[in-house]
């Protein structure tokens, strides 16, 4: 095995026994398949009845941001997981083995990929049913789909740096909760962010998290021309931006994440 | 015969904490080595330098002919590490962490399988093979963690405490499968806190205090050192103290010690039983009443008060209770 083939196989080694993990724990399942089900459930019927967007209806404008809302909780597992391994002796014995050091991230990363995808595919049919639809070519539902998990897959190696710089499960989820409810609620996930207060509809215009919103209800034609569109670059051009985005999370993150790991091994 | 594991002058600081201040040694192929001391004293430390966990700070090692900084990851094919917590994945079975661990050792995923199956036969683990380790006892845990430091029948093993905690039952299991192992001819280093499992398991052993080796021999070179059985004496009466300290330092090999508080007097022998029955006649001759009266082998306490004339102070009471 070379340089190239090693880390990915290890990587394939590491993601499998995360899936076993997972399956055999309710309280992640739970997380990454109720939350998406109660929360398309809550805004729908709840916001969904006081809530008017222009041109279309709330639940068709809600569902990608209840998409990306779910990712960012799910992908939390990676940085959640990572800090309950750090207690246990699991990383020495993974250190003490011939294997790719890289392997360790790759397959956590790799296992809440998959279970993502599980959580989109329990969304999706949650959203057929309140009565989202995709309006654009199948090709293009394709891609947005696509666009979700290339982010969930980014924002998995943010949460693992944040987890292997705090390395407690506790601390990591205060952490996690302060930074996420913010990124998710600053932005035009749930609302229509251009009757934000400026100051917060700048905020908004420019998170990540309304970029990547913006760019899926692009691509699902979750969107309406009675719409006032922001002027901001991000949400402008949306579809550009977010790969932008995913890219600079990836580029910043594994490096950092990798750093912080060797670091939070070895001490 | 070369040797597995040479170590030279190792150093490793923790800030102000000298955790290994020069440690030199070798072991010889096929052999055993045991690291003894109590918590603190650097074991796990040069456990965790060799098997490439650690970066020393100061000196060299090589394991299987391998530097432990410089060729780390051909190094890491030639050994098993089993550590002082049970390092198996509490959610997987006992097969499944056996398997994983054979596919790291990049063994293929039929081999890996099969290595499972054959291990957990062995460690007498076949029931619970398909159950989540989370349902072990403490030693089945145990058992599965050295399990699976045996996956890829590396020629060098490393076991850190590897009995630290278990009852004496589960212990006696467990030095079984090390003693095979050992006669199947692996290199073995272990660490312990019991002088007894020093004894039964290793052909040298090292006594470390501080990051420094304070004495190293054959169990029966140690012993002659610090004495082999102790007697233990406890008299009833505080004036009979003195005349039973006269009387037992006639067959002492070592410092007599006296616990005034308990009316106790404790001190190594040579020949045990022949010495015990001889200090008991001479003080029944004396007229002492002895209260109670025993022999034990040393311990760790022991070894340490010999050595270095003070308390084994990191020894926790538990290893203590259970040397005894």
């Amino acid at each position: 095995m070379n340089a190239l083939t090693m880390p990915i196989a290890d990587g394939w080694t590491i993601a499998r026994r995360n899936t076993l993990k997972i399956r055999r724990s309710p309280d992640l399942l739970g997380s990454a398949i109720m939350f998406p089900i109660v929360f398309v459930l809550m805004f729908a019927y709840v916001f969904g009845s006081v809530i008017d967007v222009p041109g279309m209806s709330y639940r068709e404008f809600l569902l990608p941001g209840i998409f990306v809302q779910a990712v960012i909780m799910s992908a939390q597992i990676t940085g959640y997981t990572l800090t309950l391994d750090l207690q246990k002796g699991i990383f020495d014995r993974f250190r003490s083995l011939p294997m790719a050091p890289s392997g360790v991230l790759i397959g956590q990363t790799v296992s809440d990929l998959l279970m993502n995808l599980a959580s989109l595919v329990v969304m999706a049919v949650m959203g057929l049913i309140v009565g989202w639809r995709v309006h654009t070519s199948p090709y293009e539902a394709v891609l947005g789909f696509g666009l979700l998990l290339l982010f969930a897959y980014a924002f998995s190696w943010f949460t693992a740096a944040v987890a292997l710089a705090l390395r407690t499960p506790e601390s990591f989820n205060n952490i996690a909760t302060m930074l996420s409810f913010p990124l998710m609620f600053i932005s035009n996930a749930f609302l229509d962010s251009s009757a934000l207060p400026t100051p917060l509809r700048v905020v908004a215009e420019w998170n990540p998290v309304s970029t990547i919103t913006q760019a899926v209800r692009d691509l699902f034609g979750n969107t309406s021309t009675a719409m006032k569109t922001s002027d901001a670059w991000p949400l402008h051009h949306a579809i550009p931006a977010a790969l932008l985005w995913i890219a600079v999370i990836l580029v910043v993150f594994i490096p950092l994440a990798t750093r912080l790991y060797k670091k939070a091994v070895s001490a | 015969m070369s040797d597995a594991i040479t170590a030279e002058g190792l150093v490793k600081r923790y800030g102000e904490v000298t955790a290994l201040d020069g440690l030199s040694f070798a072991v010889p192929q096929g052999t055993v080595l045991a690291l003894l001391g109590p918590n603190g004293a650097g074991k796990t430390t040069t456990v965790r330098v060799l098997t490439t966990l650690l970066r020393p700070d100061g000196g060299r090692a090589t394991v299987a002919g391998c530097d432990v900084v410089g060729d780390a990851r051909r190094l890491r094919s030639s050994i098993g590490l089993s550590g002082q917590y049970a390092a198996v994945d509490e959610h997987l079975t006992g097969a499944e962490n056996l398997e994983m661990i054979g596919r790291l050792y990049h063994l293929g995923a039929r081999r890996s399988k099969a290595r499972a199956r054959e291990l957990l036969e062995r460690f007498d683990l076949t029931d619970a093979a398909d159950r989540p380790v989370k349902g072990y006892s403490g030693g089945m845990r145990r058992r599965i963690d050295l399990a699976g430091a045996l996956v890829a029948d590396p020629p060098v093993l490393f076991l850190d405490e590897p009995t630290t905690g278990l009852d004496p039952r589960a212990r006696a299991a467990l030095w079984d499968a090390i003693s095979e192992l050992v006669a199947a001819g692996s290199t073995l280093l272990l660490t312990t806190q019991y002088m007894e499992e020093a004894d039964h398991l290793a052909d040298q052993i090292m006594v470390v205090d501080h990051g420094r080796a304070i004495a190293r021999g054959t169990a029966d070179e140690l012993k002659d050192q610090i004495g082999g059985n102790r007697i233990e004496l406890t008299v009833t009466d505080a004036a009979e103290l003195e005349t039973a300290r006269q009387t037992l330092a006639r067959f002492a090999v070592g410092a007599v010690r006296t616990v005034p508080e308990s009316l106790q007097i404790t001190a190594p022998v040579t020949d045990g039983p022949e010495s015990l029955r001889q200090v008991l006649g001479l003080l029944a001759d004396a007229g002492v009443r002895v209260r109670d009266a025993g022999l034990r082998r040393p311990t760790l306490d022991d070894v340490y008060l010999t050595l270095t004339g003070h308390q084994a102070s990191g020894t926790d009471p538990q290893a203590r209770e259970a040397a005894r």
